[in-house]
């Protein structure tokens, strides 16, 4: 096995990122993959609490890059899936506790027995973003279809260039078909004609995700969620399967002109 | 401008965004733009008979890269040739 290591970014906070990061990893499980998740929000630990894995709890990813711990010692098991771990970040210290030479130390290290690793990004353009790519295979860059957001996602998306990261794949997230319906709200294909980059999933707005993260139980678990279904698809296109884009209730036609956009190059 | 006349949101954010991008991405101000464009008239007027007020410069998306694109009419110079 050599993993494969996605970092998921977005610039602006709130957006989804955690949730992307839960929903994927689960969904990636759920294929029989094994998965590392790591939580890169340094002094604002979330993930744990969005996976349900808070109370299990020892060790942390400083405590691997101070050499308190083995590597393993700080990868908790999920409780449903055997093969899905999690390094959560240090909840008492700052971003400046890990640089991109730790965090491509420890993905080296992973790479070996894992298929995919995780990274959620914390919010912005400074250190913890930085850390956070330093060892990205791929990136995956999540917005919301509202004008700081997509500002946002722009500026990162530039940065990743600069940084010959490759250009990075886009997961709308929070769409709401009834606003872009009514025209008051960008809809998808708006987005990605103006960020100019590769489409690689859609996830409606859904009140199920909400609920899921209250549980500590990401929606892909839930057979009947709509955000649930586009996180399972998204997980198939990373594994390189051709899945087609959802319909979420548009007019015939838009969806063909998205599948065309996300298809060029 | 009234409720039933007022242009969609969703329009307004995609007009709005495409010219912020464009500034963010090329780091240019509005300001910057338009001295820019002086200095390339001054430039041009050096060699040829342009009409100022006829130009157009502008900066244009194209995927994710950006162009800088300038239409400048010429004045008909054939009358003082013949003349």
């Amino acid at each position: 096995m050599a993993a494969q290591v996605i970092t998921i970014t977005s610039g602006k906070g709130g957006v989804g990122k955690t949730t992307a990061v839960a929903n994927l990893a689960n969904a990636l499980a759920m294929d029989g993959k094994k998965v590392v998740c790591i939580d890169g929000d340094i002094g604002l630990r979330n993930l744990d609490v969005v996976m349900g894995l808070e109370n299990r709890i020892v060790y942390d990813i400083v405590d691997v890059i101070e050499g308190r711990c083995k590597l393993k010692q700080a990868m908790i098991r999920d409780k449903h899936y055997p093969d899905m771990y999690l390094i959560p970040a240090a909840q008492t210290r700052d971003k400046n506790a890990v640089s991109p030479s730790d965090m491509v130390r420890i993905c080296n290290d992973l790479r070996a027995d894992s298929e995919f690793v995780l990274i959620d990004s914390p919010a912005g353009i400074e250190r913890g973003f930085r850390n956070a790519i330093a060892a990205a295979d791929r990136v995956l860059v999540v917005t919301n279809p509202e004008v700081s957001a997509v500002r946002d996602a722009d500026r990162v998306v530039g940065i990743l260039e600069a940084e010959e990261k490759g250009t990075p794949h886009l997961i709308i997230n929070r769409l709401n078909s009834a606003l872009v319906k009514n025209n008051d709200m960008l809809s998808a294909e708006d987005v990605l004609d103006l960020l100019g980059i590769q489409l690689i999933g859609i996830v409606p707005e859904d009140e199920t995700v909400i609920i899921g993260s209250n549980r500590g139980a990401p929606v892909v678990t839930d057979n009947k969620s709509r955000a649930g279904m586009a996180f399972r698809n998204i997980a198939k296109r990373l594994q390189g399967i051709d899945v087609p884009f959802m319909d979420l209730d548009h007019q015939s036609g838009l969806w063909g002109a998205i599948q065309r956009l996300a298809g060029r190059k | 401008m009234n409720f039933f006349t007022r242009k969609k949101s969703a329009v307004s954010a995609k007009e709005r965004l495409q010219l912020v991008l464009v500034h963010d991405r090329t780091d240019l101000t509005p300001a910057q733009l338009e001295s820019l464009k002086d200095d390339l008239l001054k430039a041009i007027s050096n060699y040829i008979d342009i009409d100022p007020d006829a130009v157009q410069i502008g900066l244009e998306r194209d995927g994710r890269s950006q162009r800088l694109v300038a239409d400048i009419p010429l004045r008909n110079v054939a009358r003082h040739r013949t003349g």
